[in-house]
């Protein structure tokens, strides 16, 4: 549906986007995943027509929007836009706003089409307020009725929940998921946080200094990282250096990990292996004991932060009735399906990011 | 600019006591200001004058619908062209924006009587256009003549359009492209994008720059007098000097107050709910990057604008004056320019003194009733100053008689308070004392209670807060309100013109008495003084960060 082969777009001698490529299916949801200032935003404006590319080509289907000799104007895309700050418009009211994008029916319709948006985001009784008068979350919801309304062929979301507080970005995104897999929606959603992403997304970018370093599922993003930033940027863990074993498995400070593994590189090759909280299991039997020295409450678990008897630190996920103090030393196992590995570089960083 | 576009940051101060002394000043400062409109009121209760059948055949019909030509015209013209510029400006990219941005405020330092002028002296029959005209063409014939109406209105429109320019502005400025966006990617071409989203955005400023130019047409004298447009302000004058009819003066008046009055309410219901929350303030201002073709296209636009509003009428009134500087300089202009500065200081001092006491009762006590008097007050910028002058002349001649009478009995005359500097001094107060209030009240809204509270808990109160807290904080709000009342005062004509004390011509009088006689090259020189003076409040706009 949405294609973008080596887009690449400079402001004065700055590259913002260097020459991104990725493809998204109808009815998909990808999520484009950054810090600030890597491009998304960018990204996004050149897909909706407001940035022209200065090289390769955006398409959709088989239409061609954009490439440096040919651009269609933003309003002949057929793209909505929710905009990171909604962008609503202040003099009209919410069902104003939602009709705003319709033309070529009657006035009648229009009501009842824009209504039926608002009744999907679930603000049909608000139609007849000012923007002014809604929550965050609220005008945020209008924004994507009004995006959708016009039944574009693409829903671009911007930051989408920046301006909202956290206890509401955790529960919309599995709501926005629903509600734009109920509007068979195609949507591209820029974010900088990764639970956003894992909790809506079909397929999603890992964007930074304006490259796209790995187009994929959260899934193979978290546990198949093609990148150190990608690992590091999609949640945390640690670095530990090893050496390569056999095709299956690394040497390390603990023992073997053993799993699958993207490498061909040759035995005793030195790399940096990452390891998730979640690759750390705590085990009482086992005979691999590491010393607490910080842990912190999350809940349904803790993460124990370990060091090793090399002085090495590891992160650990736990169930959080396994409480153990500051100090004490506790039984662990490697629990490794899938080894990620990169070739050590002299000065490349090491140890624990979060 | 009263009241223009300052924003508030209120803070209210907590009420103090004993404010009823202080009160009582208020309440004078408001009847001082609502006493010409009761005089003007109670002018028709007094019966319908001799001329009053006179009038109504044959003045009130015309200047009637003059009038309503002419804001018709300025409204519609300074709209077109100060929100066009705006929007230039504001969002989009071309050759000479940063100079624009500022230039194009020089023209509210020329009155329209001195760009009216300049224009006259190049479009007469013996001047250049004309001249030129009759060498290509053979005779004058068909030389374009917009008539008497075109020209006020396009002169009115050239020195009034940066009042809307200013304020929708900043309007652009704060919204950015953004409204702009969100109409494209809904489908919409940018121009349909501009007039379905960014203009009824930028409503509420329309109206109010647009309404400003509209009561300056309306309460200006010298612009149409000039060109022999006969409208409220001229037929006030002409009853008052002409028929010596001072009822029908202000039975005119009140016909004007009328539809200032008018006009004020369609302004109110224009402006709708104007507290549009703006849709999120432009994070990155990109402007829109124009064509090479369209880029020039506007820099040729705000050029023109520029060159034929303040360039070339400057150009000219300053060749003029050089060349007659020699001719035209002896010591009666020394005297000229003493009147003004003097009339124009002391008034300016007084005014903005005033601005301060009301500024601070209103502080002190800040009751309902204190505010609304206080607003009352301050109505008087509304009201031309036709109007003024007639409604405060009346009173003051009525209640010098009473007192003659009263010491020296009938037919006597010891005093005549009407001829002195009373009228001229309460008229300039209630038209100007919202100039001078804008600013003073803004910057007393911006001290927060606590910091008088800290003085007063340091044990610095009553006059020495006065004086080692507000005065040092409010001196640039002081100075600028006197500034502005300054230039104002020194570019004004009907109150000056109709109630001058003898003796007391100023600058503004005498480009006025030349103008009337035609004498174009001879009024440069004192036109000349009262632009430069007129500047001084264009700089301190442009100084102020947009």
């Amino acid at each position: 549906m949405l294609t973008l082969t080596e887009v690449t777009f400079r402001y004065g001698d700055d590259v913002i986007l260097d020459a991104v490529s990725l493809s998204l299916e109808r009815g998909q949801i990808g999520c484009i995943l950054g810090p600030s200032g890597s491009g998304k935003t960018t990204l996004l404006r050149c897909i909706a027509g407001f940035e022209p590319v200065c090289g390769g080509e955006i398409h959709a289907g088989s239409n061609k929007l954009s490439s440096p000799s040919h651009q269609v104007p933003p309003e002949k895309r057929r793209i909505g836009m929710v905009f990171q700050d909604y962008a609503l418009l202040p003099h009209l009211s919410t069902l104003k706003n939602v009709t705003f994008g319709l033309r070529g029916m009657s006035s009648a319709e229009k009501r009842s089409r824009a209504l039926h948006f608002l009744q999907k985001v679930g603000l049909e009784d608000l139609a007849e307020r000012y923007p002014h008068e809604l929550s965050g979350g609220q005008q945020q919801r209008v924004a994507i009725a009004r995006a959708m309304a016009p039944e574009p062929d693409l829903l671009l979301m911007d930051e989408p929940y920046s301006n909202l507080d956290l206890a509401l970005r955790q529960t919309l995104g599995q709501e926005m998921r629903a509600l734009l897999k109920s509007l068979g929606a195609t949507a591209l959603i820029a974010t900088h946080d990764h639970h956003d992403a894992f909790a809506m997304a079909d397929m999603t970018g890992v964007l930074n200094h304006g490259r796209l370093l790995q187009w994929d599922t959260a899934y193979r993003l978290y546990h198949r990282p093609a990148d150190r930033f990608v690992a590091e940027f999609v949640g945390n863990g640690v670095w530990l250096p090893g050496r390569i074993a056999t095709g299956q498995s690394v040497e390390i400070e603990t023992g073997l990990a053993s799993g699958s593994m993207i490498a061909d590189w040759p035995a005793g090759t030195p790399v940096d292996v990452l390891l998730r909280p979640d690759d750390v299991v705590h085990d009482d039997d086992s005979t691999l004991t590491a010393e607490v020295v910080n842990k912190q409450f999350k809940g349904s678990e803790f993460l124990y932060e370990l060091r090793l008897p090399s002085g090495a630190r590891l992160l650990s996920s736990v169930p959080s009735h396994h409480n153990h103090a500051v100090g004490e030393s506790i039984g662990i196992r490697l629990e490794t399906d899938h080894v990620v590995v990169f070739r050590r570089e002299i000065g490349e960083s090491r140890g624990k990011f979060t | 600019m009263p009241g223009g576009g300052t924003t508030r940051t209120a803070v209210q101060p907590r009420p103090g006591r004993n404010g009823s002394g202080l009160s009582l000043i208020v309440l004078v400062f408001a009847f001082v200001a609502s006493l010409p409109l009761l005089v003007v009121i109670l002018s028709f209760v007094g019966g319908a004058g001799d001329v009053w059948p006179h009038l109504a055949r044959y003045v009130l019909p015309q200047a009637f619908s003059n009038t309503l030509w002419l804001a018709a015209g300025v409204a519609i013209g300074t709209a077109t062209i100060g929100v066009s510029l705006a929007w230039f400006v504001a969002a989009c990219e071309f050759p000479g924006r940063r100079f624009f941005s500022w230039a194009m405020l020089l023209p509210m330092a020329m009155p329209g009587y001195v760009l009216g002028f300049a224009f006259l002296a190049l479009f007469e029959y013996t001047g250049p256009l004309q001249g030129g005209w009759r060498q290509l063409f053979g005779s004058s014939e068909h030389f374009p003549d917009i008539g008497a109406r075109g020209a006020a209105i396009i002169t009115l429109t050239l020195t009034l359009y940066p009042y809307v320019y200013l304020i929708v502005r900043e309007a652009f400025a704060s919204q950015g492209i953004r409204g702009l966006e969100v109409a494209r990617s809904a489908g919409f071409r940018p121009l349909q994008g501009f007039f379905r989203v960014t203009l009824p955005m930028a409503r509420p400023w329309i109206v109010a720059g647009v309404s400003l130019a509209v009561m300056e047409s309306l309460a200006d004298f010298g612009t149409v007098k000039l060109f022999n447009y006969q409208t409220f302000t001229t037929a006030i004058y002409r009853a008052w000097y002409g028929l010596f009819s001072l009822q029908s003066a202000l039975q005119l008046s009140l016909v004007l107050v009328v539809l200032v009055l008018v006009a004020l309410l369609v302004e109110r219901h224009l402006r709708g709910r104007a507290r549009y929350t703006d849709p999120g303030t432009a994070r990155q201002s990109r402007r829109i990057a124009l064509s090479a073709g369209r880029a020039w296209s506007v820099s040729i636009f705000c050029g023109a604008i520029l060159f034929i509003a303040f360039g070339l009428p400057a150009g000219l009134i300053v060749m003029w004056s050089i060349e007659n500087f020699a001719l035209e300089f002896d010591s009666g202009y020394w005297q000229l320019i003493a009147n003004t500065l003097m009339l124009a200081g002391f008034a300016a001092m007084f005014i903005t003194a005033v601005a301060m006491l009301l500024g601070y009762t209103v502080r002190r006590s800040p009751d309902v009733i204190n505010r609304g008097l206080a607003r009352v007050a301050t109505l008087g910028y509304a009201i031309p100053g036709a109007v003024l002058a007639v409604g405060f002349f009346v009173p003051v001649a009525w209640l010098s008689r009473a007192l003659n009478q009263l010491v020296a009995g009938d037919g006597g005359s010891i005093i005549t308070l009407q001829s002195g500097l009373m009228v001229i001094f309460l008229a300039y107060l209630a038209r100007f004392l919202a100039v001078a209030h804008g600013p003073v009240e803004s910057a007393l809204q911006r001290i927060r209670p606590s910091v008088e509270e800290a003085a007063r808990g340091m044990g610095v109160s009553g006059l020495r807060l006065l004086g080692r807290v507000h005065l040092p904080i409010l001196r640039p709000a002081i100075l600028t309100a006197a500034l502005l009342v300054f230039v104002d005062l020194m570019k004004e004509l009907p109150i000056t013109l109709m109630t001058r004390p003898f003796g007391w011509d100023t600058l503004a009088v005498r480009v006025f008495q030349l103008t009337t006689e035609g004498e174009w090259e001879r009024a440069a020189m004192p036109a000349v003084a009262i632009v430069i003076a007129g500047l001084l409040p264009v700089i301190l706009l442009t100084r102020r960060r947009y």
